[in-house]
This record gives C-alpha cells, sequence and structure tokens, in this order.
C-alpha cells in the first residue's frame, strides 16, 4: 500500500474544520439584512382549498410579505429530469409540481403559503393566523387500488397511473414462455419499505438579490449545485445563469435527498427579488420528514424459473413504485432505468422481463436515496434466489456460484441492456468466506443456542452501475440533462494547483481524495492541490455527486485537464532546455530530457508559464490552466458479496446482528480508508432498512413515523463493527483511473443479507417462514414465528 | 426579553434573549458559535451536545436562560490552547470517524464526556454511550475506533 497519492489512506484535511467547529454549512450563513420565511403546509393528504384569508396574519408585527400560490401562478413548475416512454410508446403522466399549492394539496406537508417576516417567531405566529378554507378530500395511498380507479390526485390526468414500463417489452413473450415451461419457479412477493434519506443536516435555502446589478444567489443545501441553477433558473424563474449564482457550501450529507430542485429553492430565490431582501429557510427536521423526497416504496412479485440443475432460466418481476404526489427531479428514472436494468445481477440469467407502474398517492414525491433503483433489484433478486434455493434444497452459496457470470465471460452483455465490463464474482465470493469466517458458523450457532437464540447466516451478491452515462445513451432513455462532468485544473505561478470541479463533496472526501490524484501525476505532494467546489461562479458546468459518480466520472474529468497541463509544461521544459517535448518525461514533479541528465523542476516551469520571459510565444500562450469535460463511455459496474450472521431470539422476536463482512469490487481504489468509510456507512443504511426503519402512513395519509421518536434510525448500539474489504479489484476498463465508485454498495448490498439471515435462523430453528417484509421489528419476527 | 449572562469556553458572554430561547439557538445565533448543530427537533440526534458544568447536555433540551450563570464548552472550545485540534478531535480525523461533520461536534462532545466518566471504555459501552447522537454516515464504525483510540492516547 502506498503512502502518498493514489492507494495511500491520507487524512482528511477537511475534518481540521469540522472538528473544530468550523464548517460553514448554509445555516451558518447570515446575510445582512435577512429575513425568515416559514412555509404554512398542509395538514391533510388531499383537499380543495376554497380560500385563503391572510388579513390578520399580514397586519402582525414584523411580516414583510406573506405569499399563496397566486403570486407564484405565472412561475413555471419544478421540472422533472427524465421523461420514461411507456410500453405502448407514450409519455410517462407528467402533472405540474407548483413552488406553492394551486387550488389543491396533495400530501401532507404541501406548501400553502409562505410567510416573510424579521424573525422566524413571528413567521411562525404569522402563520398560525392565516385562515385556509380546505374542503378535504379522500386520500389515495394504496398504489394497486389507486390505478384501479377511484379518487385522483391530480384530476386533469384522468389517471393514477404515471406511467406503464415494460422492459425489454421484445423479451415479454419468450419470458413468459419459459416460465410457464420451467422445471422449477419460485415466486416472492415483498414490499420494499418507503424510507426518509434524513441527512443529519436539514435543508435549507437563503435567497439574496442584488437589485443594483440584477443579479439572484441562492446558497442551498444541494449535492450539485449547478444543475439547480439550471433547473431554477431556465425552468422555473426564467433567470440567465449569467445573473443567478447557487451557492452549496459545506452540506451534512445528501444521499440522493438533495440531488433535487425543491420548491422552497425558487421560493427564497423568487421572494428575494421581490422583497428586495435576503430570505432565510431552514427546515426543522419535523418539516424535513414532510418535505424532503422519500426513498424506495416499491410492492414487488419475482418470479424466477429454474431447470433441474438449479441453473437460472428466465426472471419475471411485477413492480408497482409511488411517485407520491408530484415527479421529483429525477423519480422517474428511479424504478425504470436504475432498476429494470439491474435484474440480471452477478447472473447468466438468459431471459429477464420487468414491469413497473409508477403510481401517483398522495404522499410525499418519492426519488433517489442511497442506491436508487439498484437497491430494490438486489433485494428482490437475492430475497427470490435465496427462496429457490431452500426449496430445492441446495446451498444457498452454491446455487449463486453456479450461475455466476465468469470472469473470462467480460465483457458481458445481459438481457437488460447492460454491458458489464469487468468482475470477477468468484473472487469475492471466495474472500467473502475468508473474512466472514463462515466454517466457524456452526460453532457460533452452537453457542447461540445454548443461549436459546437462533443463529442466521444471510449471504448475498449485489451488482451496480455508477456513472450513469453516456449522456447521448442516456438522452435516448429519456434523460433531460446530460451526464458528463468537469473540472478546471488552474496551475498557479509557483506551482500550487486549484482544481475546480462540478462534483460536490458533502461527506464523500473529495479535497482529499483528488489531489492524491494529482500529485501522484505530476509527483509533488498532496497539500500543493486545493480542491474549489460548489459555487456556480467559480466552478465549471458540472453534473454533481450522486449515483457514486465522482470518482468515476469528476475524477476522470480531472485526469483529462491534468494531462492536458502535463502536455503543455511538457512542451515549456522542452524549451527551457532547448529539446524535443517528445523527449520529456515527467517524473516526481522533475522535467527531463530522456538520456541526458538535463532537468527542470515543476514549481520552474509553472512560473516560467506565467513570467514568460524566456518562452516560446509564437508557438504557446502563457499560462498553465485547462479545462476537461469528461462524458464516460459505458457505466461502472462495482459488485461484490456480503455476509450477516443475526440471531434471533424466537421468545420475543428481537434481531441482533452479530457480524456483518462485505468484499466490494470496486476496481482501483485511490484512499481505501476513505473508501472503507463509505462501504460502512452504506451498511449502517441498509441495516436500518432491514430492521428499522419506515416512513408509515396512515390511510388518511398522516405521516405516523415523522420524527426522530418514531422513524427508528440506527444507532451506534444497534451495530456491530463491519468486516470490509476491497482487495478484489478488477479495474474498470473505460476511465482513466480504473475506478468504479463505492458510495451506495453498502447500502444496495446489506438489505438482503440481514433479511436472508433471519430467514435462516428461523428455518434452521424449525420454523417455516418463507418471507417477512422490511422493516424485520420485533413485532414481525414474532408474528412470523407465532403464524 | 432578558438578559442571560455565563462563560463559554472560558470567556464571560452574556446577550438579550425571549424566555423560549433555546441554548443551542442562543450559542449559534448571539455568539455565532455555529459549531454546534441543529438536526432534528425532538432532542434526538445529538447534534448540539455542549457541556455544561461540565456535564453533556443537548443544548436543545434547555433554555438559554436556565444555563444562567453557568460554564457552558462547545465544540469550539475543544482545541489545544495552541489552536490545534485536542485529543479526541485529533483521533477522530486518525481514525476517519467523521464524513459529512454535521454530527460531528456532537459526537465530540459526548466522546470527552464519556471518557471523562469511563476513561477506558469498551467497545458496547462506547456504543451504548452514544445512544442519543445519531450519524447517517458512518455506520458508527470509526467513531467507535475514534473513541478507542483517544482513550488510549
Amino acid at each position: 500500500m502506498s503512502d502518498k497519492g493514489i492507494g495511500a489512506s491520507s487524512k482528511r484535511r477537511e475534518d481540521v474544520r469540522f472538528l473544530s467547529g468550523n464548517g460553514k454549512y448554509t445555516d451558518d450563513i447570515n446575510v445582512r439584512g435577512q429575513k425568515y420565511v416559514h412555509f404554512l403546509r398542509s395538514d391533510v393528504a388531499h383537499g380543495k382549498i376554497n380560500g385563503i384569508d391572510t388579513g390578520e396574519a399580514a397586519s402582525m408585527p414584523g411580516v414583510a410579505g406573506i405569499f399563496t400560490g397566486a403570486d407564484f401562478a405565472e412561475v413555471g413548475g419544478l421540472p422533472c429530469g427524465w421523461q420514461v416512454t411507456d410500453r405502448f410508446g407514450e409519455a410517462m403522466k407528467e402533472p405540474a409540481h407548483p413552488v406553492l399549492a394551486q387550488g389543491k394539496v396533495r400530501h401532507v406537508g404541501d406548501p400553502i403559503a409562505a410567510v416573510v417576516a424579521d424573525s422566524l417567531e413571528q413567521a411562525r405566529d404569522a402563520a398560525e393566523a392565516i385562515d385556509v378554507d380546505m374542503e378535504e378530500l379522500p386520500a389515495v395511498m394504496d398504489m394497486k387500488s389507486a390505478v384501479a380507479g377511484g379518487t385522483l390526485v391530480h384530476d386533469e390526468l384522468e389517471t393514477n397511473l404515471c406511467y406503464d414500463w415494460g422492459f425489454v417489452e421484445e423479451n415479454k413473450d419468450a419470458v413468459d414462455e419459459a416460465i410457464k415451461n420451467a422445471h422449477h419457479v419460485t415466486t416472492l412477493e415483498l414490499v420494499n419499505n418507503r424510507l426518509v434519506p434524513n441527512a443529519m443536516e436539514p435543508r435549507v435555502a437563503i435567497g439574496d438579490y442584488d437589485a443594483s446589478n440584477d443579479e439572484s444567489t441562492l446558497y442551498t443545501t444541494s449535492q450539485n449545485p449547478h444543475v439547480i441553477r439550471l433547473l431554477m433558473g431556465a425552468f422555473v424563474l426564467q433567470i440567465p445563469e449569467h445573473k443567478l449564482r447557487v451557492v452549496a457550501p459545506d452540506v451534512g450529507g445528501g444521499f440522493g435527498s438533495k440531488i433535487f430542485h425543491y420548491a422552497e429553492e425558487a421560493f427564497c430565490t423568487l421572494a428575494a427579488r421581490k422583497l428586495k431582501v435576503p430570505v432565510k429557510w431552514t427546515a426543522s427536521r419535523s418539516e424535513a420528514f414532510i418535505s424532503d423526497a422519500h426513498g424506495r416504496d416499491h410492492v414487488t412479485k419475482i418470479e424466477l424459473a429454474l431447470d433441474e440443475k438449479g441453473m437460472f432460466q428466465a426472471v419475471r418481476t411485477d413492480t408497482y413504485a409511488n411517485m407520491g404526489a408530484y415527479l421529483s427531479t429525477f423519480s422517474t428514472s428511479v424504478p425504470t432505468w436504475l432498476h429494470g436494468t439491474l435484474m440480471a445481477g452477478n447472473y447468466k440469467t438468459p431471459l429477464i422481463y420487468v414491469n413497473v407502474k409508477a403510481v401517483f398517492t398522495n404522499t410525499v414525491p418519492v426519488d433517489a436515496y442511497r442506491g436508487a433503483g439498484r437497491p430494490e433489484a438486489t433485494f428482490q433478486l437475492e430475497r427470490v434466489i435465496d427462496k429457490a434455493a431452500r426449496e430445492l434444497g441446495m446451498d444457498p452459496i452454491e446455487i449463486r456460484r453456479k450461475n455466476f457470470i465468469q470472469k473470462e465471460e467480460f465483457p458481458y452483455a445481459t438481457p437488460v441492456a447492460l454491458e458489464y465490463d469487468t468482475g470477477d464474482y468468484v473472487a469475492t465470493m471466495d474472500k467473502l468466506q475468508e473474512i466472514a469466517d463462515l466454517d466457524g458458523f456452526e460453532a457460533r450457532a452452537s453457542e447461540s443456542r445454548q443461549k436459546g437464540l437462533l443463529r442466521g447466516l444471510g449471504i448475498n451478491c449485489y451488482i451496480e452501475a455508477c456513472g450513469i452515462a453516456p449522456s447521448n445513451l442516456v438522452g435516448m432513455l429519456g434523460a433531460r440533462a446530460g451526464l458528463y462532468e468537469s473540472a478546471t485544473v488552474r496551475v498557479n505561478a509557483t506551482g500550487s494547483i486549484t482544481v475546480m470541479t462540478g462534483c460536490h463533496s458533502h461527506g464523500q472526501s473529495h479535497e482529499t481524495t483528488f489531489p492524491q490524484v494529482i500529485a501522484d501525476m505530476i509527483g509533488i505532494s498532496e497539500d500543493q492541490v486545493h480542491i474549489q467546489h460548489g459555487d456556480t461562479s467559480n466552478t465549471p458546468m458540472g453534473m454533481g455527486t450522486y449515483g457514486s459518480r465522482s470518482i468515476a466520472v469528476g475524477g476522470a474529468a480531472m485526469v483529462r485537464a491534468t494531462e492536458k497541463i502535463i502536455a503543455k509544461a511538457k512542451k515549456i521544459a522542452a524549451h527551457l532546455m532547448e529539446a524535443s517535448a517528445e523527449d520529456i518525461e515527467l517524473k516526481d514533479g522533475s522535467f527531463s530530457v530522456v538520456g541526458t541528465d538535463k532537468s527542470v523542476g515543476w514549481g520552474d516551469v509553472c512560473l516560467t508559464a506565467y513570467v514568460p520571459h524566456n518562452y516560446p510565444l509564437d508557438q504557446l500562450e502563457p499560462g498553465l490552466e485547462e479545462t476537461a469535460f469528461y462524458d464516460p463511455a459505458n457505466f461502472t459496474y462495482p459488485a461484490g458479496a456480503y455476509a450477516c450472521e443475526v440471531e434471533v431470539d424466537p421468545e420475543t422476536g428481537k434481531v441482533d446482528i452479530c457480524s456483518f463482512a462485505a468484499t466490494d469490487d470496486f476496481g482501483n481504489v485511490i484512499n481505501p480508508m476513505v473508501v472503507d468509510g463509505q462501504v460502512h456507512g452504506g451498511i449502517a443504511q441498509g441495516v436500518g432498512q432491514a430492521l428499522r426503519e419506515h416512513a408509515v402512513y396512515n390511510e388518511d395519509g398522516q405521516l405516523v413515523s415523522g420524527t426522530f421518536m418514531d422513524y427508528s434510525m440506527p444507532r451506534a448500539d444497534d451495530l456491530p463493527s463491519f468486516v470490509v474489504d476491497h482487495s478484489c479489484q478488477t479495474p474498470c476498463t473505460h476511465n482513466p483511473l480504473g475506478v468504479k465508485g463505492c458510495g451506495e454498495a453498502g447500502a444496495i448490498g446489506s438489505p438482503p443479507a440481514v433479511v436472508n439471515a433471519v430467514l435462516d435462523a428461523l428455518n434452521k430453528g424449525g420454523y417455516n417462514v418463507s418471507h417477512i417484509d422490511m422493516p424485520l421489528s420485533p413485532s414481525r419476527v414474532w408474528s412470523a414465528i407465532n403464524g | 426579553m432578558s438578559t442571560v449572562t455565563m462563560t463559554v469556553n472560558g470567556k464571560s458572554v452574556s446577550g438579550e434573549v425571549e424566555g423560549r430561547t433555546l441554548l443551542s439557538d442562543f450559542v449559534r445565533n448571539n455568539l455565532n458559535l455555529t459549531g454546534t448543530h441543529i438536526g432534528c427537533d425532538t432532542s434526538q440526534c445529538g447534534a448540539c451536545v455542549v457541556h455544561v458544568g461540565g456535564k453533556a447536555v443537548k443544548s436543545c433540551t434547555i433554555f438559554a436562560i436556565e444555563a444562567e450563570g453557568s460554564s457552558v464548552t462547545t465544540i469550539e472550545g475543544m482545541a489545544n490552547p495552541d489552536g490545534s485540534l485536542g485529543t479526541i478531535q485529533q483521533a477522530f480525523q486518525d481514525n476517519h470517524g467523521l464524513q459529512c461533520g454535521f454530527c460531528t461536534p456532537g459526537m465530540v462532545m459526548s466522546a470527552a464526556a464519556l471518557l471523562e466518566e469511563n476513561p477506558n471504555p469498551t467497545e458496547t459501552e462506547i456504543r451504548e454511550y452514544l445512544e442519543g447522537n445519531i450519524c447517517r454516515c458512518t455506520g458508527y464504525h470509526n467513531i467507535v475506533k475514534s473513541i478507542q483510540a483517544a482513550a488510549a492516547a
């Protein structure tokens, strides 16, 4: 292992400010003269607004302005960034998504009005004095009955079905035929539970307006400030880019929930323009629960056809995917292109058909949450494989091994449109068996039995697709954005470097890991490189950070820009040493003429570029700054194998995670310490989904688990320490770093491992239970045990 | 409005507050010590933990006026006198005990209180003590490791 550059566990430079209380999060920003906004939100799931009386509120102390839907009637709605085409060639249904409710509310939390006042307390007090004449309507909650008819979430659509998507439609008949004629078909109906992402920093937006220059600034908790500037500027408020700056400073976690363009961002930006004062909004946690996009919420039936030897013949899945009340920014892509394309998993299943019905309900919009579609695909596939193994009396590891795509079969084209470039699923499974000490399981199970507990082992594999690209392909699939990334590498006159990236770090450690790459390429120390991100005014247009794309796409852009820098620097060095550029070699921060003892240092070349006295001005521009936009040729395909051991108390149904082991193939790894941390966090979120977390709505559309008192976040004493390994590395073949991305793997791979482990424990304990829906709370497990 | 006076990070401070002003809001808004974070509104997350009279307290659970005359330490008061990271802070950096950094001030303050009470905690004791601090990034693995390292330092 290297002690610097690529492969080193360099300590994080951003930690110093975070640990000393000097982080600069959006809520830490206060703009001189700012006022505070409080949103009056719907407390009913579905209702018609017959009138809003703001008279009394408007006269209350400190109130600077009150806004309702009428003030936003001329403003564009929040756009959806991905248009899905259904099985019949029709475009998805795309209802308006207003900034403030236009005559109707469609979920608890839907903003009806906004009060801007001198203090937050005054804004809250005045909001309480607004009188809304609301006619409550029946709430549309259950997806299957919503599709069957009845009350409409959006009257103008005449249906609650957003789209009925089939993939690959041409395979449908062959898949049906294979399942009809199969030796054995395992069927599983399951729910992928609705989750609330719950980044620890609630969302914040501050709108500021400089009337003298007609310039707007939005400070916001975003994973992708350029995307927000484009969506809000072009589609909602019609502010051109050069008059709109979006700043996402330190951001306290995202997990997908801070990708999307939210109503509060547009509101604060426009209110600041109308009132000519800065307007600040800080979400409370309770508000976050009913206004941040939720995740998952799929109801699925999956069928797996197998032959007599246990070889997979076909997979067919039917999923109802909850969109919530409106289409959030990337909501429509999650159950389709981020889910259906993953249904081959790590296996050579020849025939696959995926049907997804996306449904409007009177709930908070649902969008990408860590993994986004891929956890849903992995969960159903790995659960049905486990169930099939049990039905056929096969070992769950062996059935997987015999169906693996083999190392020599890459690149491998799946029947669901992906081409995996590299992988070695046998190696990751071998490594898992070693690090999880699977041979010792029986002895540990025996100890558990002596305590009256049931021990179970859950195994599963996963594949994911990261760094979604290329742009021309995703455009054909319906994306309304490109999915490249950018970097400007600015070499300063004395040789230090500032990199401006379109990626955004909100926990991913870019400020530390990106310099490791450049330090390696040039041979200078990491502390000579600074990473600038999060401000549209000083970074090139980029698509931001999500989908485990930063190093694979943004890192690649930075490499390309640095290659341009090195090529130019070699020409300068060649001039200084009176040699040909082709003969110049860069090593350890020094340029030398191959085969001679002539050399010139990195710093001298940089200074020459900026003080070009002895310089080929007739052939070369002064300065040393380059920009690259990188658009990948393909996704990357991290993969791995996970093992979870649990103890179940049959008296109470309580599940304890005894151990969790993960082997991941992320290709090349820049900073092993950071990668370990990403996997740990992902596993914790996956274990949370499997055992604890659930966004529960009642039939009236009230979010029952709407605070940390009711929504059970995993805490330190709910989890063990993890055993993780990423030594099995099959580098990506189509990006310059050979990297695959590691941010989501843990959250994708862990839920089936936990559930498989609990079912293994129950079945080995003599309880014939084939499935329990997540979260596997004590009451659910106890109920399953007790029939 | 009333005036409240207390010692924060060794300095005497005072400010005008409403009866309903929480200590967390006083520290952030009146004193501009924004290292103390607000992650929830039900006293569950622990991002706002400070020390009041040497004890770890969620600063959203007490009013500013209740801290009248108290000695309060926030994350900004945890560095060494020369400004370098204190032992626990350094252990968090060395062991990658933080990612987005938002829960971190509360984690460090809780860890300091734990080590004051119990200088050599077991892993189980650390995990149980942190039950009131939620982290969404790290899965707690490296937080536990950081506290173990701080205890050994």
